[in-house]
């Protein structure tokens, strides 16, 4: 009995297989709605920055250089993947990628930059106004974020830095 | 290199010790789901152990918190020699969602040195694996930043005084060359 019992346990010990998954050897497909690392389409993107004006953990930048030029830069380190940036984008230039093998050895690694062009109005040189007032407040005007630290600063201000203040133009059709 | 020189430090197994220094538990569940049999990570070696000074790896899991901060320190310097330290999750590589708020001091690497980072809100397991692929060295990293350019500098600022009219509209003059 104890020997026919054995036996019957080893056969099933057999059949059971490996369980294991060979991951690193293989390839592991995720789910279909898994949200992964978020990529920027820079041919889409306006520079509206609601993504950064949006994200929950403050990882996306911007900084004007001049009127024509925004760096916009997402750093990733404390990226939750919640997608609100994918959400709120009004052109769909981010889209939540589903790849998550970002294991790095340097932080830096995961940042994508991107540098746009902001086209201004060419009646009065500035960038398009928000109807409603309380719009406008979400509106932060020029932003400076410290590209150098990596830190996003709660700022804003009507004019760029290290630059002459222009008045309004007061622009007369003849 | 540095994988070079980790398979001459480690040429046996790693140990890992397990720090968690004020994180949610998410990053610790898929920790410990990793030494699960379905993906057993003892394939590579890797085996937890209680005390830091039994370890080869530090897995750092967390912002580095103001209560916490001087015994991830007190843990890391008890670790012999040759060690590694791996951030795991949002927290310990970036700070965590609450990175400005008072009781966190940041990333752990503002207080020890951080060789590894796997980022995500928990990584997946197979992400945690990956990352330890890429310590021993047998699979290559995947990520390298990006960097996309809309423009060619330099181009002409905008200026006022360039402005046109021009039947019923005004007209940028510089607009054609950018």
């Amino acid at each position: 009995m104890s020997i026919l019992s054995k036996f019957k346990e080893a056969m099933t010990g057999i059949k059971a297989g490996c369980v294991t998954l060979d991951y690193p050897a293989r390839p592991r497909p995720v789910a279909e709605n898994f949200r992964g690392r978020p990529v920027f389409d820079a041919q889409k993107c306006i520079g509206c920055a609601g993504c950064a004006n949006n994200c929950p953990a403050r990882e996306i930048l911007v900084y004007d250089v001049c009127q024509e030029v925004r760096i916009l830069k997402y750093l990733g380190r404390r990226c939750t993947y919640c997608g609100r940036c994918a959400d709120v984008c009004p052109e769909k230039a981010i889209t939540m990628s589903r790849e998550f093998e970002t294991a790095t050895d340097k932080i830096s690694d995961i940042q994508q930059r991107l540098d746009l062009f902001m086209s201004t109005c060419q009646r009065c040189g500035r960038c398009f106004k928000e109807s409603s007032p309380l719009e406008q407040l979400k509106l932060k005007g020029y932003r400076f974020d410290d590209l150098a630290n990596e830190r996003w600063i709660f700022r804003s201000r009507a004019y760029l830095e290290n630059e002459p203040v222009v008045d309004d133009i007061k622009i007369e059709l003849d | 290199m540095l994988k070079n020189l980790c398979q001459k430090m480690f040429g046996r197994s790693l140990w890992v010790y397990h720090a968690n220094s004020g994180g949610c538990n998410g990053c610790d569940i898929e920790v410990l789901n990793v030494l699960t049999p379905y993906y057993d990570v003892e394939r590579f070696g890797i085996k937890l152990v209680g005390s830091p000074r039994h370890a080869d790896v530090m897995l750092c899991q967390g912002p580095a918190m103001r209560a916490t901060a001087r015994a991830l320190r007190c843990a890391y310097d008890a670790m012999p020699a040759p060690k590694l330290v791996f951030a795991i999750g949002g927290c310990a590589c970036g700070g965590g969602i609450w990175h400005d708020s008072y009781p966190v001091i940041g990333p752990v690497e503002k207080v020890i040195p951080v060789n590894f980072y796997i980022p995500g809100c928990p990584p997946r397991p197979e992400a945690i694996i990956y990352g330890v692929a890429v310590a021993v060295g047998l699979v290559d990293k995947k990520v390298a930043p990006v960097e996309f350019k809309q423009l060619e500098m330099p181009i002409p600022r905008y200026h006022p005084d360039d402005l046109r009219g021009r039947d019923e509209m005004v007209v940028y003059e510089k607009a054609e060359k950018v």
